[in-house]
This record gives structure tokens, C-alpha cells and sequence, in this order.
């Protein structure tokens, strides 16, 4: 081949490389813009109607201009149509008329927001945050809040590993916990190891609380006490606890002996230290919600028909039995308020 | 960009003296446009794993560490692949299609399984193309001036490293949440590369076709005395080589930098490399390249102590990046250069890659050596530990890759 011809034939692809990319781009952008003024792909309804009983707090993952934003269904009729408000996250949580918001905004360096709402949607305040969000849980009189985000970094077992930082703060306070720097014991015994990582807290009143601690590639259920700084472990295997309304209960993750970055979810009772494990099959990854004392909640991602990635929001009976529900399509991030 | 300017391939194809050989720069260009690529991807990897596939931060813990893992395994393989059929290009081109390919993969990939494979894909793709690439720029480099040719290849490579980031974020402004676009601008980028690659870097036989190099041949270069010493010095620096991940935590803690800084703390170090590359590759050229090859390691000694000691405070921050990346081109392009002059250009590939995986897995061991003396004794204490130990085994270092430094010399 002479050099002019390998010179035209670099020139044919570098443009064919550049228009083919540059339409896809540019399609995208279209098909985005269409989208964003697009009405929401599911049926919407009133705000307030849907908040006047109890009802269930999500993230709206239906296509259209409430792709993102927090909705609200009656518990009376979860399917139903929802009411979408203004606020985007990526997590939320609420309780007693107050809500925390996630929020990660992309760029060359990544911002992220924690932002606590009132009950018109309006943010009130701030909660310190660093890194990606991953877990959000108030108490149930909405005094505390509590943020799971993982720390690009912050680990060193494997250079480029995530790790995690859990922070509690009193709503309105100034300072705030890592829960890293509380005592943790295992069986009794102090662990020092410095790869000690906590997340995925549920709180059980306004000083106890409940998480997971791991070290050394294990995890731990730990009980935990915000005035006496320190966390006791109970069982081993449990990830991202949600405590029961009843308070009896803890639904969790398990990893047991399954392939990496697969999870069951189950149920261990605190009175009889009985674990049942629920008959979703599939992995979850999230903390589970619950709907009431029998009912667990729990996001799963899925592919929507167009090819865009969304999520569904499903109930699984606590005892085991019965098999797995679609609550909400198109939706994530559960927050049941009961009154 | 000054580089390319300045050493600008001769108008006449060949080794004319003073300038560094065309081929040496559009291997520079291939692995400019393949690390905007690849890096392109690496950057929104996380995220998109997590907010898009849906992916724990544990599950993406063992991504991560495939990622590092893969590619050291079939170094060797490419090495020796290329000394074999004596054709290092189109291993390499097998090995930046294979990247190439995995690019366009991950757009219908979608559960854990697939995108895990998809990723080793992509890493197998680096680990065969990295010795056949390093050879040929040695093959068709003027011995005496092998440092600056790496050190070109390496400066042209680092701008794909800081672009590479730079166009994905813009993109993803573009269009947001739109991961698949990133992966197809990245697959354009890759092809790119690629046809550089097919279409004008000669394909360079690397010695007669005759004698096909057997594996004995190539084991007996690799034990034997040439390489032994230099092989054995890599190793003990590599075991004390903390890596920069942990640095850059230990900077994070002490200052508390914020995690939307993080980022910048890697482009910091690779702005270091990319303007260091080229005069520290014509410097070993001139002085002998284990004296710079150590003195990245003294950069390097240095970068310890100012990262563990007491003074925080970003102008300590800017040292250690500087340091850093001072290290990096000292020794990353100039261990290859070092090493072509050892064996015969039969086994050249082999070497390389040998010498490459040696830095590898003696990463790997201080890696996991450091994690747990960071545990025991702390940030400060477990950087000045290894730091001490650096400074003692530099000496042992030097009397090893010493007598390395005198074929070059000669040839200059």
C-alpha cells in the first residue's frame, strides 16, 4: 500500500469514527430532549390527596419530565397513579413530616448534596456529605438523620477499592458522628484493624441503633449507642439492617456463600435469634423497607422495554412465605410514613 | 503538546540522529488515542457500575481489583508471543482490538457477570499489547537514545491519560446519565488508534524468521547473568514501591481533602509525568539509565517522607505530586529502555515483559505488605518505616544495575 493510500484510508476512518459517534451523541441528545418534555410515562395524580394518609415515598424511575423526582402513592393504592414532586434525588428517606434528599450532581469533579425537606419539599438545611451517595435513614420522630456514602479512597486493602463513611447528626445540630470513630467489639473483643467499615444504619430509638461493621472481608450486625460511642457485634453475615415497626425484627442482606456482589434478603428475629430467609430469589441490593409488620420492601433495577435502565419496588412476605410482588413500578428508594 | 513539535518525526523515514524514529511516534499516537479511551472508561466506570447497573460498592471492590489483576498475568504471554513469531505488531494489534472491542461490549452488557468479562477483555487486550509495543519502539530506536524514545512514547501516552477523563465528563454534561455514549466515543477513539497502528507503523521483523525463539532460548536470557541482577534490584525497589492510591490517602487523611478533590490529585501527578517523561528519558540516555532509574526511586524516598511527615498544607501536596510523577518518569518508561539494552533481540519482548511483570507483582506484595503495616502502626509511622527501608536497599539497588549502565555508555 503506498502512503497516500493508507493517508486516505486513516482520513476515511478518522471521519467515519467521528460522524458515527457524533450522530449517536447527537440522537441521544435528541431523544433526550423529547423525553425530558415528554409527560411521565405512568399516570400522576395530587400531591396532597396522595400525602393526606399514609402513603409510600420513592424515587420515580418512570421516563418523562419526572424522571429522577420524588412521588408519593397512597399505601391504599400503591399501584395507583402517582403525585410527583419537585425535588430530585438519588436516595430519600422520610419521617414525623421531615425528608432527607441525596443528591449527586456529575461533572469533572462530583458534588453531592444531603439536603433535609420540610413537608412542602422545600429544603430547610444541610447535612454534611462526602462522596456517593448510598444509604439515608431518619429516626421515627425525625430528630436524626443518618447518611451511608461511599468515600472514593478512603480504603487501602486494595488501592482503588471503595470505602464507606457513615455520619449521624442531630437535625439542626452542628456536629456530626462517624460512626468509624466509635469502639466497636466483636464478640466481646476490642477491633482496631483501621479497614473497619460501617453502614447501612436503622434506627431503634433516639440513642440505639443498629448497622453493619465489617473488617477483614467479614461483616457484622452491630448494636450500637450514640452516648456510649460503641458498637456490639450480635451476628455475623448481615448487611444494611432495617429494623421491624414493632421493633422485633431486622430485615437484612446476606451474602452467605454466593458468588461476589450477590445478596438474599432475611429476616432475623431479635427474641429468638431465629433468621428466615424471604422467597425473593434474585439478588437485592438495597435496604429493605417496611411496609408494615409483615411485608418487606426492596428496590430491584431492571431493563425497561426501550432499553433504559430502571428499577421496581417489590414486597416479600417477612415470614418467608408467598411469593415476591411488583408494589411499585418504576420506582426506588422506599420510604413508608404511616401517619 | 510541545513534543510533538519538537521532536517531530524526521520528513526522511529512518534513524536520523538527534531525532526520535517516526515509528517510536505513532506508537505514541496509537496509545495517545487508546488511553483516551481507556480512560474515558475507567473514569465513569464507578459510577456507572453503581448507578446504573446497580452494583454494590463491595461487588465493585472486586471489579476494581480485576481491573489491576488481569493484565499482569498475560504480560509475559505477549512478551513471548512476539519474540516467538518475531511479528511484535500484530500482537499488539491483537491486543489493541481486543480493547477496541470490549468498548463496544459494554453497551449491551448489563448484569454483573457479562460487564466483569467484558472488563477482563479489556485488560487482557493491555497486557499482550504492552511488551510487543515496548519492543518495537526499541527495535526501531537508535540504541544510544532509547530513553528519549520511551520517554516520547510515554509523554504522548500521558495526554490520552489526562484527556481521557476530561472528554468523558464533557460528554456526559452533554448528555447526561448517557453511559452508552461515552462507550461509543470511546470505541471511536479506540479504532482510531487502531488504524494508526494498522496502517503506518511498519511491520517490524525483530529478528530473522528463520529460528523461531523457543521457550528454552528465552528462559535461559531471562535467568541469565544480564538480566539476573537488573531483575532482582526491580523486584526489592518494587517490594518498597508504596503505591501512589496510598500516598494519596495518606494526603487525603492528613489534610482531609474532600472527595470531589480525590481526582485531582491523580491528574496532578500525571500533569508531573507528562512533562518530566521527556527529559528524564534524554537524561538516562546520557547519564546511563539505572542511575536515573534509582534516582526515581530517591524522588520517590523523598515523596514518602513528605507525604508521612507532620507538614500538611497544599504546598506539601504539590511536592509530593511533583515527586510522584517525577518517579513515574524516571523509572516507567526507562525500565524497558534499560532492559532492551540486556537481552538479544531475540527475546527483547520476553525481556520486557518480565522486567514489567516483576514491577507488577512486587507492587501486588507491597500493596498487600503496606495495607497491613498501615494497620498496625498507622499512616505516618508505616510510610516512614518503608521509607527507611527504601533508603537502605537503594545502595544494594544501585550495585545491582550499575554494571547495566555500561553497554549503554559505550554504545553512546
Amino acid at each position: 500500500m503506498s502512503t497516500r493510500i493508507r493517508v486516505a484510508a486513516l482520513a476515511a476512518i478518522v471521519v467515519l469514527s467521528l460522524v458515527a459517534a457524533g450522530v449517536y451523541v447527537l440522537r441521544v441528545q435528541r431523544e433526550q430532549a423529547s423525553e425530558a418534555k415528554a409527560a411521565p410515562a405512568v399516570p400522576v395524580s395530587d400531591l396532597t390527596t396522595a400525602m393526606a394518609g399514609p402513603h409510600l415515598l420513592f424515587r420515580n424511575t418512570a421516563l418523562g419530565n419526572g424522571y429522577g423526582k420524588l412521588a408519593v402513592v397512597p399505601l391504599s393504592d400503591p399501584g395507583g397513579p402517582r403525585a410527583l414532586t419537585g425535588v430530585s434525588c438519588e436516595r430519600a428517606y422520610s419521617a414525623a413530616g421531615r425528608s432527607v434528599c441525596l443528591s449527586a450532581r456529575r461533572g469533572i469533579t462530583n458534588t453531592y448534596k444531603a439536603q433535609v425537606l420540610g413537608d412542602d419539599w422545600k429544603a430547610v438545611g444541610d447535612l454534611p456529605l462526602t462522596g456517593l451517595p448510598s444509604r439515608v435513614r431518619l429516626s421515627r420522630d425525625g430528630a436524626l438523620a443518618v447518611t451511608t456514602t461511599f468515600v472514593y479512597g478512603d480504603s487501602y486493602a486494595t488501592v482503588g477499592q471503595f470505602s464507606t463513611r457513615t455520619l449521624v447528626t442531630r437535625i439542626g445540630g452542628k456536629e456530626s458522628a462517624d460512626l468509624e470513630n466509635f469502639k466497636l467489639y466483636v464478640d466481646g473483643k476490642r477491633i482496631t484493624a483501621a479497614d473497619r467499615n460501617l453502614w447501612g444504619v436503622t434506627f431503634a430509638d433516639d440513642d440505639t441503633f443498629y448497622a453493619t461493621a465489617a473488617s477483614g472481608g467479614k461483616t457484622w450486625l452491630v448494636k450500637g449507642s450514640l452516648s456510649g460511642q460503641r458498637l456490639d457485634s450480635l451476628r455475623t453475615d448481615v448487611e444494611c439492617p432495617s429494623l421491624s415497626p414493632d421493633r422485633t425484627r431486622i430485615a437484612f442482606k446476606k451474602h452467605g456463600d454466593l458468588p461476589n456482589g450477590e445478596w438474599r434478603l432475611a429476616v432475623y428475629d431479635l427474641r429468638t435469634g431465629k433468621e428466615t430467609v424471604l422467597a425473593e430469589t434474585r439478588s437485592v441490593d438495597d435496604q429493605a423497607e417496611w411496609l408494615d409488620d409483615s411485608t418487606v420492601l426492596y428496590g430491584l433495577p431492571r431493563t425497561s422495554d426501550s432499553g433504559a435502565a430502571t428499577s421496581d419496588v417489590w414486597a416479600a412476605a417477612a415470614d418467608g412465605t408467598g411469593k415476591p410482588r411488583v408494589l411499585v413500578q418504576d420506582a426506588w428508594s422506599p420510604a413508608v410514613i404511616r401517619d | 503538546m510541545y513534543v510533538s513539535v519538537r521532536d517531530r518525526p524526521a520528513a526522511q523515514p529512518g534513524r536520523t540522529a538527534g531525532r526520535v524514529a517516526t515509528t517510536v511516534v505513532l506508537l505514541g499516537v496509537v496509545s495517545m488515542f487508546t488511553d483516551v479511551s481507556s480512560e474515558m472508561v475507567a473514569a465513569v466506570l464507578p459510577l456507572y457500575l453503581t448507578t446504573q447497573v446497580g452494583l454494590g460498592y463491595l461487588a465493585y471492590g472486586f471489579v476494581d481489583g480485576l481491573y489491576q489483576g488481569v493484565s499482569a498475568v498475560v504480560r509475559i504471554g505477549g512478551g513471548y508471543a512476539a519474540d516467538r513469531n518475531g511479528h511484535p505488531k500484530w500482537i499488539a494489534v491483537l491486543g489493541y482490538g481486543v480493547s477496541a472491542l470490549s468498548r463496544i461490549a459494554l453497551l449491551p452488557a448489563h448484569g454483573f457477570a457479562t460487564i466483569v468479562s467484558v472488563i477482563s477483555a479489556d485488560r487482557l487486550g493491555k497486557g499482550l499489547r504492552t511488551a510487543p509495543r515496548d519492543a518495537l519502539i526499541a527495535a526501531s530506536s537508535d540504541p544510544a537514545q532509547l530513553g528519549r524514545a520511551f520517554g516520547v512514547h510515554r509523554t504522548l501516552d500521558t495526554i490520552g491519560a489526562v484527556l481521557g477523563p476530561l472528554v468523558a465528563f464533557a460528554l456526559l454534561a452533554m448528555v447526561p446519565g448517557s453511559y452508552d455514549s461515552v462507550f461509543v466515543v470511546s470505541f471511536a477513539f479506540a479504532i482510531v488508534g487502531l488504524a494508526v497502528l494498522l496502517l503506518f507503523v511498519p511491520n517490524m521483523r525483530t529478528h530473522a524468521a528463520t529460528a523461531r525463539t523457543g521457550l528454552r532460548v528465552v528462559f535461559r536470557e531471562l535467568a541469565g547473568k544480564g538480566l539476573r541482577k537488573p531483575l532482582i534490584a526491580t523486584a526489592i525497589l518494587g517490594v518498597l514501591t508504596v503505591g501512589d492510591g496510598f500516598l494519596y490517602l495518606s494526603i487525603q487523611q492528613r489534610d482531609d481533602l474532600t472527595a470531589s478533590l480525590f481526582p485531582l490529585l491523580y491528574v496532578g501527578t500525571n500533569v508531573a509525568y507528562l512533562a518530566f517523561a521527556l527529559p528524564l528519558g534524554r537524561l538516562a540516555d546520557r547519564v546511563g539509565r539505572a542511575r536515573v532509574f534509582v534516582g526515581g526511586h530517591v524522588a520517590l524516598l523523598a515523596a514518602y517522607f513528605a507525604a508521612g511527615g507532620q507538614f500538611g498544607g497544599i504546598a506539601t501536596t504539590v511536592l509530593v505530586l511533583l515527586l510522584l510523577g517525577t518517579y513515574y518518569a524516571a523509572t516507567d518508561g526507562v525500565l524497558p529502555a534499560l532492559v532492551s539494552r540486556l537481552v538479544s533481540e531475540q527475546t527483547r519482548g520476553s525481556g520486557i515483559a518480565a522486567a514489567q511483570t516483576v514491577v507488577a507483582l512486587s507492587r501486588f506484595v507491597s500493596a498487600l505488605a503496606f495495607g497491613s503495616l498501615w494497620v498496625l502502626v498507622g499512616r505516618g509511622n508505616a510510610l516512614l518505616i518503608v521509607g527507611v527501608l527504601l533508603a537502605a536497599a537503594l545502595p544494594a539497588a544501585w550495585m545491582l544495575l550499575r554494571p547495566s549502565d555500561k553497554p549503554a555508555e559505550a554504545a553512546a
